[in-house]
């Protein structure tokens, strides 16, 4: 028998069985646009933890204080006091490296911050002017930090959107003075508001330089050290050097953590992966659920249709022809299911990205390709045990009644 | 052409065993024109069955043009079936989603032949049952005559050697009964083998040669006195 001949006649039967033929292509698609939609949420909420990250500032080492990382958290008081503090001098050693673009020491601490009257405690960065490049900030109003000597504790600050509307309102802002814990500082800048970056609210902190930081903390320790390496391919470089520096600086101790965004980022990347693959296979059970509908209506179908069944049979069908036509049917089947699911799990896909628009929706390649796949696997499948009973049908009873 | 040994058919019912066949022997020649009566029950449509080679014997011989069926697969079978025998029942059975001309090509689709091939003997099928203007009307759109005139194009559109009808005119009312008959009669004439089953006298008696059967067994055979 031909292949068009058997793609008709399976075109003709599951046309001859409208409602049928409809209840199946329903199980199938719901079972492929939910593999897709819940695939693609997965895909989306890895996508958009990369994203995080990459805004986080890329090629970043970060640099601590003590042997091992413990618990991380918004630290709310000044903190670097570990077995060997990080100095500006150690932050300053690490410049000389080819392969480090640059370095950003860092300190953070809570002090209240008052304007004419109103007072709130505010968390207060103090770093330099590279921070802004390696945390990809952008400002909204004037300057950030000057370039100056990181040494030069210079009385400016910038603020961060949410604390500028509270301690300004709509007044202006550039070239006023706060007041920050004892000491006074004049507003250069406004920092342009980027939402939340990884548990970091860039709107409601204050950066100052690092060196005014330490003298309003009164320490000499720094928190961390940022450093960007020159390249992704670098980073083991920049590692080495850091260690070894900071080893030569510290009379042979290495006393420090370095952590690397890539080790970070590839942690989550395993563990959204794994969740993208379970909740797939959650909905590859709707799949399978499909495929059970599929096998008893096939089951039915093969009961109404015994006596076409065994009048092919006795037309001279072997049982393996009867098998194929059967299965190429559930083929059929599977493969309209499986297009109109694509385009089902597509509307929702779309759905969602209408109405979270900061999730990145997008459904990967494999998934489309294991939903086709699983679609016509579970059809073909599970058409087997229905098609080989109709292979097996006995043409003279088959033919004995109406 | 056909030669049937000691053939037994037992159909275990129950505890019980019911003897549809009992050690039939029996010869037909090729082109002959033959006609199987007897009471209901008394086997001949398992009989005719097992000529068509859609049931087998639990016990004996059967050869078809010379060769020994019985050790033969499932698949060789089957191409026997579609290559040298033709059927034709009391109830059609035809395709009920097919049109006329789509029932008849089904036996040469399933034999793969190629689709000019079909179309023109397709034709040539409808023209010789005078039903050329049917070719596009389903089975439901058909008189009992017109059915069993499809159902005759397709049994025979393959030109087998043998043709069974058992039955064949069992639904049908006297006049298209006839007409039926009388193209069955004629292929006959050019050739071909045809064997009926019925429970008309009349009908049975224009064959050649007349089975009766009663009770599984062969109990008269104009042939051998
Ligand atoms: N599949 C079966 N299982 C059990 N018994 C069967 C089966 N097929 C036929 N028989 C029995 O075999 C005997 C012969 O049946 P068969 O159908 O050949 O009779 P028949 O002569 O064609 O009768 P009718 O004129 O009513 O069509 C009957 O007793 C019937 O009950
Ligand atoms: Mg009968």
């Amino acid at each position: 028998m031909k292949t068009t001949d058997i793609a008709r006649y399976a075109l003709g039967s599951l046309n001859g069985a409208r409602s049928r033929t409809a209840l199946m292509l329903l199980a199938m698609s719901i079972g492929v646009a939910s593999v897709l939609v819940l695939t693609s949420l997965g895909e989306a909420a890895r996508r958009y933890v990369s994203g995080e990250f990459a805004s986080l500032g890329t090629n970043l080492v970060i640099v601590l204080p003590g042997r091992t990382e413990t618990a991380g958290g918004e630290p709310s008081m000044l903190i670097g006091d570990t077995p060997r503090a990080l100095t500006l001098g150690d932050a300053r050693a690490l410049l000389r490296s080819s392969v480090i673009r640059r370095v950003a020491p860092l300190n953070i601490g809570s002090a209240p911050v008052s304007y004419g009257g109103l007072e709130r405690d505010i968390p207060i960065w103090g770093s330099t002017a590279e921070l802004l490049e390696i945390r990809h900030w952008r400002m909204g109003l004037g300057r950030f930090l000057p370039k100056a000597e990181w040494d030069r504790a210079s009385p400016v600050c910038v603020l961060g959107q949410k604390v500028r509307k509270e301690l300004f309102g709509n007044q202006p802002v550039l070239g006023e003075w706060v007041r920050i814990g004892d000491r006074r500082f004049r507003v250069i800048g406004i920092l342009e508001s980027a939402g939340e970056s990884l548990g970091v609210a860039v709107e409601d902190m204050v950066i100052v330089p690092v060196a005014s930081i330490q003298r309003l903390f009164n320490t000499s320790s720094l928190f961390r050290i940022l450093v960007e390496a020159r390249s992704r391919e670098a980073i083991p470089r920049v590692i080495e050097h850091i260690t070894r520096t900071i080893r030569e600086r510290h009379q042979g101790e290495e006393d420090i953590t370095v952590i690397t965004q890539d080790a970070v980022l590839a942690t989550f990347d395993d563990i959204l992966q794994a969740l993208t693959l379970t909740v797939a296979g959650i909905a590859a059970i709707s799949l399978g659920v499909a495929g059970i509908l599929i096998m008893n209506v096939m089951l039915v179908a093969v009961a109404q249709r015994t006596t076409e069944i065994g009048l092919l049979k006795a037309l001279g069908a072997p049982g393996q022809q009867i098998v194929n036509l059967f299965l190429a049917e559930a083929a059929l089947l599977s493969l309209l299911g499986a297009g109109l699911g694509v385009v089902i799990g597509l509307a929702g896909n779309g759905l969602i990205g209408y109405f979270y628009p900061d999730l990145p929706m997008g459904t990967p390649l494999w998934a489309f390709a294991a939903a086709i796949g699983v679609a016509l696997g579970t059809g073909l499948l599970f058409s087997l045990l229905p098609a080989r009973r109709a292979a097996r049908l006995d043409p003279v009873q088959a033919l004995a009644r109406r | 052409m056909i030669t049937l040994e000691n053939i037994q058919r037992i159909f275990p019912v129950g505890d019980q065993k019911v003897h549809a066949l009992r050690d039939i022997n029996l010869h037909i020649s090729a082109g002959e024109y033959l006609s199987i009566m007897g009471p209901s029950g008394s086997g001949k449509s398992t009989l005719l069955n097992l000529l068509g080679l859609l049931d087998r014997p639990d016990a004996g011989h059967y050869r078809l043009d010379g060769q020994d069926i019985t050790p033969l697969s499932d698949k060789q079978q089957a191409r026997l079936r579609r290559e040298r025998i033709g059927f034709v029942f009391q109830f059609f059975h035809l395709v009920p989603r097919l049109t006329a001309a789509q029932n008849i090509e089904l036996p040469m689709m399933l034999a793969g032949q190629p689709v000019d091939e079909r179309q023109r003997r397709v034709q040539q099928a409808l023209k010789d049952m005078g039903i050329t203007d049917r070719a596009d009307h389903r089975p439901d759109q058909l008189s009992g005559g017109q059915r069993q005139r499809v159902a005759i194009a397709r049994a025979t559109v393959m030109q087998p050697g043998l043709l069974l009808a058992d039955e064949p005119t069992g639904n049908l009312d006297r006049a298209s009964g006839k007409d039926v008959v009388d193209i069955l009669e004629t292929l006959q004439q050019r050739g071909i083998t045809l064997i009926i089953v019925t429970h008309d006298p009349t009908l049975g008696e224009r064959a050649q040669r007349c089975l009766h059967m009663v009770d599984g067994a062969i109990v008269n055979d104009t042939a051998s006195p």
